[in-house]
């Protein structure tokens, strides 16, 4: 043997450090660590860009100055009126499309006869990019609320569908089966197995569509309304108050993290039960 | 008790033409028999217990239950896989009384002394089960074995008329499986339960049953019909007895005949050394 193969022979055969090892677990304090490293780096690179001399503060203003314009924002009613009206629509447009999805996505999962009817055609509407359908929502519903969360509905339920349809169908069939030779009639095979089993996995994907939820809204928000958080956003712009932009921007992101957050500790308590990678 | 398959044929329809699974197969199943069906891999054994059970039609012949036809699954046939398929999200005391929350299964404990009773059997059959101590555990806190119990458990809670379990204890090591087999010995005496057994062991196929179903190889038809004269109490000690060994050998030999032997194989052995 070679003296380089020798060395690469014993390289492979020593303790491996974890850092690298493919699908390897890390400590608690490591990824909580490299946690705040990300965010650390993202805000250090902030810092670093918006001293420089050839950036112009007026587009990066420092952290400084947004974190001064954050505190006069508190007392700014206009803060909380927008926060309230956009959280407000994200949850109307999203538990209506839950609402409607939840059904139509188990029938397609446990009948063909469903999937086939229904599964093409949710494919095609899911690929209308959906902005591209503003102009005819404006005509149908005005330009109020009813048009905004129906573009939230628009933009969640065609993805959500899709995605319960395949938690259904992702169910391992012997459960199904198992089931039927205890007894269990069709509705029973739908309700107290298919739907159970599916459960985790459909609270992830109403997890994950949540976030889409909160993209229409912004994107509903910059064509016509009086208040909300991406309405806000442009009309700042057009001032040129990028401070104000920024702590908007954080704000979302926080809004997005804490719901993303409170779904995760929702999974991971009401379905112990299941694997740790289908919480 | 009597089950009957008349003619049973199943064939696959592939795209590359029609594959027979089954040819005509008749045999019935009396009541309290516990019949082992054995053969050579992809003989269509375990096709047959599906037929059974009605997961899957056949393409022609019938199966009678009690003189009914049999058209899909219910819960007069229990079933039993190698593949535990606990329910996950339910403990082992729910899994197991899953059956009595079925519209079908209410029509027969209709009064609330009915349901206690059945109640009643259920925590019996845990604890003979050695699962005292995990009614509230849930599936994916328990060892392979205990699973099966609860399995097992779940199936006999239902009470069936027949039992079919499709290699049950095959994902088990040596020593569970053992156990497990001296369980069900005790239970089907206890229950006086009808069992159809599919298993590639021969050992377990004798030490377990009071008859044995031989296949020949795809497409499966009856080879023999094995009685098997011990009586309701066994013990490991059969196991060594030479009636016992003389049963084993015999089937051994069948089995050994009905696999397709490769005629190439001694020259494609020597290319593979060379």
């Amino acid at each position: 043997m070679s003296r380089a193969a020798s060395c690469r022979a014993r390289r492979r055969n020593s303790v491996r450090s974890p850092w690298l090892e493919v699908r390897g677990e890390l400590p608690p304090w490591a990824y909580k660590g490299l946690v705040a490293l990300g965010f650390a780096s993202l805000f250090f690179g902030w810092w670093w860009l918006s001293g420089q001399s050839w950036i112009n503060p007026v587009f990066v203003p420092t952290p400084a100055k947004v974190w001064h314009t954050a505190q006069e924002f508190l007392h700014d009613e206009n803060l909380w009126l927008d926060i309230k009206s956009s959280v407000a629509r994200v949850t109307a447009g999203f538990l209506l499309s839950a609402a409607v999805a939840l059904p139509v996505g188990i029938f397609m999962g446990a009948f063909k006869v469903c999937e086939g009817l229904l599964q093409p055609l949710t494919e095609y509407v899911r690929y209308i990019p959906v902005p591209a359908l503003i102009p005819l929502l404006m005509l149908f519903f005005g330009i109020g609320e009813a048009a905004k969360i129906m573009l939230i509905f628009v933009g969640v339920f065609f993805q959500l569908v899709l995605m319960i349809a395949d938690e259904i169908r992702r169910v391992p069939h012997e459960l199904v089966q198992v089931s039927q030779t205890l007894g269990a009639r069709r509705g029973e095979v739908v309700r107290l197995v298919l739907f159970r089993a599916a459960l985790p996995g459909i609270f992830d994907a109403l997890r994950l569509c949540n976030g889409w939820a909160w993209t229409y809204l912004v994107v509903a928000e910059l064509i016509a309304a009086n208040e909300g958080m991406g309405y806000r956003i442009l009309k700042f712009s057009r001032f040129l108050q990028t401070p104000k932009i920024f702590v908007y921007l954080i704000l979302l992101g926080v809004i997005g993290l804490a719901l993303d957050f409170a779904f995760r500790k929702f999974n991971r308590r009401v379905f112990h039960w299941a694997d740790a990678t289908k919480r | 008790m009597k089950l009957e398959v008349r003619q049973l044929e199943k064939v696959y329809r592939g795209r590359k033409g029609d594959v027979p699974a089954l040819c005509p197969l008749s045999f019935s199943v009396g009541s309290g028999e516990f019949v082992s069906l054995v053969g050579p891999s992809g003989c269509g054994k375990s096709t047959t217990l599906y037929l059974i059970a009605g997961l899957e039609q056949p393409s022609a012949g019938e199966i009678l239950l009690d003189d009914e036809t049999v058209g899909g699954p219910g819960h007069d046939r229990g079933m039993v896989c190698q593949s535990y398929n606990l329910f996950p999200w339910l403990t082992v005391l729910e899994n197991a009384r899953f059956s009595f929350d079925l519209e079908d299964n209410r029509d027969y404990s209709r009064t609330e002394g009915e349901v206690m009773t059945r109640v009643g059997r259920v925590y019996s059959l845990l604890d003979l089960m050695g699962l005292q101590n995990f009614y509230q555990a849930y599936p994916r806190e328990l060892s392979g074995g205990m699973k099966q119990r609860v399995a097992i458990a779940r199936a006999l809670a239902n009470q069936p008329k027949v039992l079919l379990m499709d290699e049950p204890f095959g994902a088990l090591d040596a020593q569970t499986r053992e156990e497990m087999q001296d369980l069900l010995l005790l239970l089907s005496r206890h229950e006086k339960t009808t069992i159809l057994f599919v298993t590639h062991d021969v050992e377990e196929a004798v030490y377990l049953s009071t008859r044995i179903l031989v296949f020949s190889s795809r497409p499966g038809r009856l080879l023999e019909d094995i009685p098997i004269p011990f009586g309701a109490d066994r013990s490991l000690e059969i196991k060594l007895s030479p009636e016992f060994l003389r049963l084993k050998r015999r089937l051994l030999d069948l089995l050994h005949h009905e696999q397709a032997t490769n005629s190439n194989r001694d020259a494609l052995l020597r290319k593979l050394v060379q």
